[in-house]
């Protein structure tokens, strides 16, 4: 069978009807990951026996009249969501032989679920980048493109999904590391609002803007992932004891009706001619189809991807403190004394970017310094946040590009990490707010590459989010 | 030669008594294997995140409400950062900006008469692991690391070794009373750094601080600052600087050694916890608790006196240990309200005397409150007299029981039967013409000898007072 353009839903439908067995859906999968993955890259590992002993107990369970949206669907999972048993490398040579002694709790939850685990996606080392160049084991290339990127960190989750093998997969975004690699590979990905989804087993970069979510074909796989995942966790504290919506009955709603808000401050200089018209055409076709468009303004914006860099360099300069080479992962041998140990084995394990984002947050947290960056970070963060309140008085989504270009060539961000930083431009916002973000394909550019189109809700608004998102999905198609 | 003041301030950890761990589910057993009690939260494994244990907080508000502090009704966690391998994570979670407990004192009594030693706040912590050393290499006991601590900083208050010595001795009462400690020294359940500096009469400002770590036993940190300043008299008297340093304790040796200077003084790079939502108390939840205190030291000796009718240095001992006085008032309570002071002066001298002999706490002998009222109002009334009672009490201590039913069944009731002891005083002067000649010769002792023979021939059992009444009148008779 061919799993290329298979949603999630339409796997869960045959599934349901018996069409097929999810051994011999998630075979189809494997088989694509052994016909195309050699060149795209995607995965770092692949437990074929697991995961079709997983899809044969599904099959069972299913047998036995249990049915369910994900009981026996193969999803891939970013290389830093836990899984008991697995290796958990975070595309980072510290990680040497760690193997998971328990699985996240989103790992959990699909595992309760019936889901397969396909595999395991690449990512820059430890989230931190927005290529996936910054894995410490291989490049992973864009499946529309093979001399692009896919964007990143998630960007082997996206090139899973874009490059059909995998029907859905799990990533994680900090500024923007799910939304940005789903534009780049054209598909759609799902940021929830910070407290949604439990961190819980997830490795952590920076605590205070990390959220697990989805990368998947449609906007309606996105909503059923969520359902799985969504709810608070008594071991995140940080999630919040909110009802849980059911997110498919949001979709269907259309677009008529809802006043999207498009931010002046994301529409300046610098961004792409033609992502700009790709995105501008989209909203213009809501318009058409009935939603008011107001303009709306988010004056911190500029300031968003110094003050993102500020925060997250400072949390993953302590999230990362605990890779030492004492308890697990690379160990330096021989050395002459334990702060050597440490020395020795961060040197050799911890790749460049995550050298310079340790290095940055440690200089920003120590003592003389800490005011004038973290401290004054902080504040400016309150007021983003507060730019996104306003704005949605206004306003009930917001609609904006993901990113300011498409997919860059390989090799072309590396050199320059201020370049990188800044094409998170519109994604750091969001994450600094908390509040959920939706990345749907909404074009190409000349080259065929495709445009994202990022439609921001506020916190903890993933069905309104879901809905415009939906509806884009049909007005572009149509 | 001119005066110098000397200034004291504690940093005292204390172990709460929880059940668990401060952030993870984990046992607290004492001396278990070796990293049995440990779990993917306190070995910092990837992905573990924290959650406040509440009884802990519990624990903490009651020290808190019990020293007089304000309770913070929002407060939050910091991280303290720093490599070592006692610390899993890389860091510390800990209290810096916003601690649970403000203010607060503790009285002593010093030889000038009492004194109020203030405290600066109360924080909450995670213990750090145990390191223990072997021959060429050094294991790491994560059983301990996570222990819930709450951390007592003083004000500089205190002026001499003896001080600190009251200030602790009066601080452990007082959170045993509480009942959040068990304050135990040998399972390191209380350990304190300590800050001191010296400086001339009459000089406002203080002198250079010394820290000085590593102190287990009050005993040791008596040594160790007695050492400390007259290390520090002897630098400034001979013309010399201080340097503001940390020093440990080298027990063995009986002097303190530098540690590191204030230039080599590690930078904690402290920040907020992203992991854990501030604490916020409810005020009512505040309320309830202060409402079921525990009744403090003080307030227990003045009741004491008032309820029982003992003297202030009756209230004093009883007070001192919370056990003691639980087992002196339940006692006081089974017997007559009149025979308050009776049962004190059993319980000080008898009963402490036996639990010292025996190493052992009230709590862990055979003697019950009940049995020792019921001794008492036995030898009240005349049914016993003081020998036998004196008999009873270790049989009592060592294998419980009822003193009545002792007394009872081995015929120990004492003979206040006139006609059946001068049965007996007629034999005894039967058998000693040669002490009746001596008294009537003027050899008064001789009476004691008598009266003793006749205790003896009644097994003891004779009412004392009335033997000694019918010797004298044989006596005046012969």
């Amino acid at each position: 069978m061919d799993v290329s353009g298979l949603t999630l839903c339409a796997a869960a439908a045959g599934l349901a009807k018996r069409e097929f067995s999810s051994v011999e859906l998630t075979q189809a999968v494997l088989d694509a990951i052994s016909a195309k993955d050699g060149e795209i890259n995607a995965y770092l590992s692949v437990d074929a026996d697991y995961a079709l002993q997983q899809a044969a107990a599904a099959d069972a369970a299913r047998s036995a009249g249990r049915d369910g949206d994900l009981l026996g669907i193969p999803l891939a999972l970013k290389d830093m969501i836990s899984v008991e048993g697995q290796p958990c490398t975070c595309a980072s040579k510290i990680m040497r032989g760690y193997v998971s002694p328990y699985d996240a709790t989103v790992t959990e939850r699909l595992r309760q679920a019936g889901a397969v685990f396909a595999g395991r996606t690449n990512m820059d080392e430890f989230a931190m980048g927005s290529t996936t160049e910054h894995s410490a084991f291989k490049v992973t290339r864009n499946p529309h493109d093979l001399n692009r990127v896919p964007g990143g960190s998630s960007g082997g989750s996206a090139a899973a999904v874009a490059g059909g093998m995998a029907v859905a997969a799990l990533g994680t975004d900090t500024g923007g590391s799910i939304r940005q690699p789903a534009a780049f590979c054209g598909c759609v990905g799902l940021r929830p609002s910070y407290g949604r989804v439990s961190r819980y087993g997830v490795t952590a970069c920076a605590s205070s803007l990390d959220q697990v979510g989805t990368l998947t074909r449609t906007v309606e796989d996105a909503a059923i992932l969520l359902q799985a995942l969504a709810g608070v966790d008594p071991r995140d504290g940080t999630t919040l004891d909110a009802p849980v919506p059911d997110y498919r009955a949001a979709l269907g709603g259309g677009i008529k009706g809802l006043k999207i808000g498009v931010p002046e401050e994301y529409f300046v200089g610098g961004t792409d001619p033609e992502v700009a018209a790709c995105v501008r055409g989209a909203v213009d076709a809501c318009a058409a189809a009935g939603a008011e468009v107001v303009e709306v303004s988010l004056p911190h914006t500029e300031h968003a991807v110094a003050v993102y860099y500020i925060l997250a360099a400072a949390e993953a300069s302590a999230n990362l403190a605990r890779f030492d080479g004492v308890r697990y992962g690379q160990r330096a041998k021989n050395p002459e004394s334990v702060f050597a140990l440490y020395a020795k084995s961060r040197a050799e394990g911890f790749g460049m970017e995550v050298k310079r984002r340790i290095i940055l947050g440690t200089y920003v947290l120590s003592s003389g310094h800490y005011d004038a960056y973290y401290g004054r970070a902080q504040k400016v963060r309150t007021l983003v946040r507060r730019d996104f309140e306003e704005a949605f008085k206004l306003c009930d989504v917001l609609m904006t590009p993901v990113a300011p270009t498409a997919a860059c060539r390989i090799g072309e961000a590396c050199d320059d990490p201020l370049k990188m930083y800044q094409g998170d431009v519109f994604t750091a916002p969001a994450s600094l707010a908390g509040i959920c973000g939706l990345a749907v394909p909404c074009g190409r550019t000349a080259a065929g590459l495709p445009v994202g189109l990022q439609i921001l809700g506020p916190a903890f608004g993933e069905c309104v989010v879901l809905r415009a998102g939906q509806a884009l999905e049909s007005e572009i198609q149509a | 030669m001119s005066k110098y003041l000397v200034t004291i301030g504690l940093e005292t950890h204390v172990q709460l008594k929880t059940r668990t761990k401060m952030f993870c589910g984990c046992s607290l057993k004492f001396g278990d294997e070796p990293n049995t009690n440990v779990c993917p939260v306190c070995l910092g494994y990837p992905g573990a995140l924290p959650v406040v244990n509440r009884e802990a907080v519990r624990l903490t508000v009651i020290s808190g409400l019990m020293l007089g502090c304000e309770i913070s009704r929002y407060s939050t966690f910091d991280r303290k950062n720093y490599f070592y391998p006692d610390m899993s994570k890389g860091y510390q979670i800990s209290q810096n900006a916003n601690p649970l407990c403000l203010g607060g004192g503790v009285m002593i009594e010093t030889p000038e008469g009492p004194k109020r030693i203030r405290i600066n706040h109360i924080h909450m912590e995670e213990d750090a692991a145990k390191i223990n050393h072997y021959a060429g290499c050094s294991g790491v006991d994560f059983n301990r690391c996570g222990t819930p601590l709450m951390e007592i900083v003083s004000e500089p208050d205190l002026s001499s070794p003896d001080e600190a010595m009251a200030y602790l001795q009066a601080l452990k009462q007082i959170l045993l009373y509480a009942g959040v400690s068990d304050c135990n020294l040998e399972e390191g359940n209380m350990r304190s750094d300590v800050n001191i500096s010296v400086r001339p009469a009459g000089q406002e400002r203080l002198g250079t601080k010394v820290e000085i770590k590593n102190m287990n036993t009050f005993k040791g940190i008596h040594a160790a600052l007695e050492y400390e300043i007259a290390r520090q008299l002897a630098v400034v008297r001979g013309g010399g600087a201080l340097v503001q340093e940390t020093r440990r304790w080298d027990m063995d040796a009986g002097e303190t050694q530098s540690m590191r200077s204030k230039e080599d003084a590690l930078d904690y790079r402290y920040f907020p916890e992203p992991d854990l939502a501030p604490l916020e108390l409810d005020a009512e939840l505040v309320e309830l608790w202060r409402a079921d205190l525990p009744e403090a030291p003080a307030a227990r000796r003045e009741r004491m006196m008032a309820e029982y009718g003992i003297p202030a240095y009756d209230a004093g001992v009883l007070a001192d240990a919370k056990d003691n006085a639980d087992f002196f008032e339940a006692a006081a309570l089974a017997c007559r309200p009149e025979l308050g002071k009776n049962v004190s002066n059993w319980f000080m001298t008898e009963v402490m005397r036996l639990l010292s002999e025996s190493g052992r706490a009230v709590s862990e002998c055979a003697l019950t409150p009940a049995a020792l009222a019921e001794l008492v109002c036995l030898l009240e009334d005349g049914v016993i007299n003081g020998p036998t009672a004196k008999e009873l009490l270790p049989e009592l201590f060592q294998h419980g029981g009822m003193p009545a039913v002792l007394v009872e069944e081995r015929g120990l009731a004492q003979v206040s039967d006139s006609a059946a002891l001068e049965a007996l005083i007629e034999q005894v002067f039967a058998e000693n013409p040669k002490t009746v000649e001596d008294y009537l010769a003027g050899k008064k002792a001789a009476a004691g000898f008598l009266v003793g023979q006749v205790m003896k021939l009644s097994k003891g059992k004779a009412d004392p007072k009335l033997a000694g009444k019918l010797v004298a009148q044989r006596l005046a008779r012969s």
